[in-house]
């Protein structure tokens, strides 16, 4: 059963269906949702696009489920979608090892290459020991998404997941569509 | 039952999955160490593949492998892949990321996106479905088991076709090496002089069905379980959270008595195999044997869940636990039960853990025959 959703685009974010007053677009909009809405969480600054996108997203997700007591659960899994994997991070670490003249790889740069980096991001925010996992399809497919979390449940202890899309291929071009579904 | 109806593994070491358990159990390893390889400044010890081996100029090498792996595993079964009751799931963590690299232009650029490498692989299988990428970093290949075992029991499919690949690269190499996760050497699973691991080559293929009775000799996929740390992106629990409640689950209401081993990640970085020992012991688990096959292979990423499920059940096949390649002294503050030496045993069942960053962590319990 679906609980509550958020959409999230370069132009427009939706919480519940309704629109979320904001000034910014693009990167600069996702900066302006955390200090409007979150703001302590300094983490923030370092993580990539999709992080970002994914950590704010859900954020407005959990802020309208209320009642966020940060105390560890196994229960609530996070299990997102996308079409470009970790693409902005991969371009960006390629950048520092293209030019043998200018070769500096940095584990800061490196460790976002991994499209699930962005599920553990969340787990960590929130204390989640449950189900964290990233699956890439070519194509934004509900009727996919939607089977795959159904499944989900099959685990003997996930009762809600934080799931559904979250695609980025560059800092300006974004979509966050989750939602929070309970068994 | 989730059932295993066959499988495949395409590695520097062989090219079926027998000749593979051949070369590991005589314990040959491909390790080797490369110096200027890819332009990358620092040498570096791992296990790949002839790329000269691979001419099909229509599919990258990841491709290649991945079509080689999945047909030889078919080989001996009437699967019908163009049938939509046929799912194909890759395991990957970087695919083709190789065509990043601006003197890379063979291929059009599109097949950096996990979603395409993986349609041209169902468009080779004349497959109709929407291949879904599992990319959960290093647990990739034992996720990727589990949403197998999830949709046989949906009811949807009737096989599932899992594909574990990643071919190493400069983007690879040179990233685990800012980590100063590379070992200098070949790697040393578990012991005391560990300083790191070493990474590998391999595409690796598992086809699942749902059987309502099996006989004694079929493995069975058991019950799975993904589990976080939630502690840090980039090293795992010191308390090892997400392994040990991940392990507990896979375990379930087995006695450990009943196990033949557990096939750990094993990198041999300092980290990793310390949180498994930890792991390990809280989950009551620390008398059963434990072995890791990063010597044989190195760290093959999202090809490791696959591979070594399918080296795990052929060492029982053959009463084996196999030994761990580069260990000598335990050096883990758990006294876990490893050996680099083949020990006999009649047991029936393994656990397969892996971890990964992210935080991420996944244990699969397999069965041959099944729980009893």
């Amino acid at each position: 059963m679906m609980k509550h959703s958020v959409i999230i685009t370069p132009e427009h974010v939706l919480v519940d269906g309704n629109p979320l007053m904001h000034n910014e677009k693009g990167s600069a909009l996702l900066t302006e949702l955390y200090r409007n809405h979150i703001g302590d969480y300094p983490k923030f600054f370092k993580m990539d696009t999709l992080s970002k996108l994914g950590f704010i997203a859900s954020e407005l997700l959990l802020n309208i489920e209320g009642d966020r007591d940060f105390e560890p659960r196994e229960d609530r899994a996070v299990i997102f979608f996308n079409r470009s994997a970790s693409l902005q991070a991969d371009t960006h670490y390629q950048s520092t090892i293209q030019d043998p003249e200018h070769f500096f790889p940095s584990p800061a740069a490196f460790v976002y290459t991994l499209p699930n980096i962005v599920t553990g991001e969340i787990a960590i925010r929130n204390k989640y020991f449950g189900e964290t996992s990233f699956m890439v399809i070519d194509d934004y497919d509900e009727q996919i998404i939607m089977k795959n979390l159904k499944n989900a449940f099959q685990d003997p202890i996930t009762k809600s997941i934080i799931g559904g899309w979250v695609e980025c291929s560059d800092e300006e071009h974004f979509e966050a569509k989750i939602f929070l579904m309970e068994k | 039952m989730i059932v295993c109806v066959a499988h495949n593994i395409i590695s520097p070491l062989g090219s079926t999955s027998a000749e593979n358990y051949a070369a590991v159990k005589s314990g040959m390893s491909a390790l080797k160490k490369y110096d200027g390889l890819w332009g990358l400044p620092e040498p570096f010890v791992a296990s790949l593949l002839d790329r000269n081996a691979y001419k099909d100029e229509r599919y990258t090498i990841d491709e290649q492998i991945v079509i080689a792996s999945i047909s030889k595993a078919l080989e001996n079964t009437n699967i019908d892949t163009k049938s939509s009751k046929v799912l194909f799931i890759l395991s990957t963590t970087k695919g083709n990321v190789f065509l990043l690299d601006k003197n890379e232009n063979g291929y059009p650029q599109d097949r950096v996106r996990l979603g395409m490498m993986a349609r041209e692989v169902t468009k080779h299988f004349g497959n109709p479905n929407e291949p879904i990428v599992v990319s959960n970093a290093c647990i990739s290949g034992v996720c990727a088991q589990i949403e197998a075992m999830r949709y046989l029991e949906s009811g949807e499919y009737n096989y599932v076709i899992v594909c574990g690949v990643d071919v190493q690269s400069a983007f690879i190499v040179s990233g685990f090496q800012s980590f100063k996760a590379l070992s200098p050497d070949e790697c040393k699973p578990f012991d005391a002089h560990r300083c790191g691991l070493n990474l590998g080559d391999a595409a690796a293929t598992i086809i699942y069905t749902k059987k309502d009775k099996v006989n004694d000799n079929e493995w069975v996929a058991c019950r799975g379980a993904i589990r976080n740390d939630a502690n840090h992106i980039s090293g795992p629990s010191r308390v090892g959270e997400g392994s040990f409640r991940a392990l507990r689950i896979a375990l379930g209401d087995l006695n450990p008595e009943k196990l033949a081993f557990i096939n750990a990640h094993g990198t041999a970085t300092p980290y990793n195999d310390e949180m498994e020992s930890i792991a390990i012991e809280r989950a009551g688990l620390a008398g059963v044997p434990v072995n890791s096959l990063k010597g044989y292979y190195g760290h093959t990423m999202g090809a490791a869940g696959v591979l070594e499920t399918i080296i795990s059940m052929q060492a029982v096949n053959d009463h084996n636990i196999l030994g761990t390649r580069g260990f000598e002294t335990l050096g883990v503050t758990h006294p876990l039960d490893v050996s680099n030496q083949n020990r006999a045993t009649e047991k029936r069942a393994f656990i397969k853990l892996l971890s990964g960053f992210g935080g991420c962590n996944a244990a699969l319990l397999m069965a041959k025959g099944g729980l009893k």
